[in-house]
């Protein structure tokens, strides 16, 4: 008797240390311990060009995450880029004339929304507009633009 | 061409054993999953069988896991820092722990020790006919004696990829952040951020439920089948390894194209 006892304990043991692994993997690990779409309110911003920005990439106020990119579609009417970004609840208090812009990571990281608190008294709402906001930097452009400038200064 | 004639004899031989083979062993495992209702009836065969299959193997497991995600931290480590990326090397060690190595390692480790044992306690039982004797007492051996087996591979196997995965990043973080100086919150955060609990966490667990299924229903299989000789017992066991072992590469390959490749 008890040593089927002992075994039911040890089993049970073992079933118990697998599950405390998965939330572990899943608490620890995953995202799902961190900010968690679909909670907090999303805001819309429209850029003339995104560049690499991709679902789930990072929104950023001075260097500290929050929130992320959920949604990206293509206005065919004004032909700009529509980004939904959802903001965690807890930061309910960015000014509505914020300034989003798009940042890259690093030489070769990954590209992230930056918003440049502005001075409004309104702060944004579930639906909001961000209207200021800045494309980002397509290195092919810079350099075209470099060497064009270049090559007037040497027509001149 | 009496020669001809025997090849062709001899392929068409073959040809039908291996195919009577897998029908045999389909038949099998239609009949083990057909016995369910044996273990809500007898909780205690699965119970016992979790404790052979689970528990015994849960030391080697995880430390297994634990040295495979040191090694992962070392390496990582030194191929990441070349470009500045040593920040990143959490991700790198969950991401390839819980996508791959965890649920595959696992499974090969799993076929060697507890895959091996019951095709040898099976061939074994069957070489000393006790599933003649449990057949003769009207009790059905592949209910009472396969079914349990089964069952326990299936329950054992995601829990001991999910010990091992968590003992991965613990090794990795004891590597990266205790010996070479990752930073601690860099090293948890950036996993946190990259790591998706469907497309990562969910899609390793799919696998390793996979992976029990076929470990353990290869293994009784060929305990099941094989010859009731020492030669015929000692080929069984080779085959369950051998057998386990491709298959699990090569379903794991299918799966991760069905799951990661859009």
């Amino acid at each position: 008797m008890t040593q089927s006892r002992n075994l039911e304990f040890m089993v049970g043991i073992f079933v118990a240390a697998g599950i405390v692994a998965l939330f572990f993997l899943a608490l620890q690990v995953s995202n799902l311990g961190t900010v968690s779409a679909g909670e907090g309110y999303n805001v819309e911003a429209r850029f003339d060009n995104i560049g690499g920005i991709k679902v789930k990439a990072p929104v950023t106020m001075a260097g500290v995450k929050v929130g992320q990119v959920t949604g990206i579609t293509f206005d065919k009417e004004t032909f700009e880029a529509v980004v939904t970004l959802n903001i965690d609840g807890q930061y309910d208090q960015i000014p509505d004339d914020t300034f989003a812009k798009i940042f890259t990571a690093g030489l070769l990281g990954e590209q992230y929304i930056g918003l440049d608190a502005g001075g409004s008294d309104l702060y944004l709402e579930e639906g909001g507009r961000l209207q200021l906001t800045q494309s980002a930097l397509v290195l092919e452009e810079v350099i075209g633009q470099f060497l064009f400038s270049k090559a007037q200064e040497g027509a001149e | 061409m009496r020669v001809i004639m025997d090849y062709f004899v001899n392929l068409g031989r073959k040809v039908i054993a291996a195919l009577e083979k897998t029908g045999r062993g389909h038949m099998l495992f239609v009949k083990m999953v057909a016995g369910f209702d044996e273990i809500l009836r007898r909780p205690s065969l699965l119970i016992r069988q979790l404790f052979y299959i689970g528990v015994l193997s849960v030391l080697l497991i995880s430390l297994s896991g634990f040295f495979v995600g040191m090694v992962l931290g070392l390496q990582g480590f030194y191929t990441l820092s070349q470009f500045g990326a040593e920040a990143s090397l959490g991700v790198m060690v969950a991401a390839s722990l819980v996508r791959e190595l965890g649920p595959v390692v696992t499974a090969l480790l799993f076929a060697g020790r507890a895959g091996s044992a019951l095709t040898a306690e099976i061939g074994l039982m069957k070489a000393t006919e006790q599933l003649s004797g449990l057949e003769m007492m009207a009790v059905n051996p592949v209910r009472r004696v396969l079914t349990p087996r089964m069952f326990g591979g299936i329950v054992s196997m995601p829990l001991l990829a999910a010990m091992f995965s968590m003992f991965g990043v613990l090794g990795g973080w004891f590597v990266g952040v205790g010996l070479l100086g990752v930073d601690d919150g860099t090293y948890w955060s950036q996993m946190q951020g990259k790591i998706d609990l469907h497309e990562d966490i969910y899609n390793g667990v799919i696998k390793s439920v996979v992976f029990g299924v076929v470990c353990t229903w290869i293994a009784l299989f060929e305990g099941f089948d094989s010859t009731p000789t020492s030669e015929g017992l000692s080929r069984a066991t080779t085959r369950t390894v051998v057998h386990s072992a491709f298959a699990i590469l090569g379903l794991d390959f299918i799966l991760t194209a069905m799951m990661f490749g859009e």
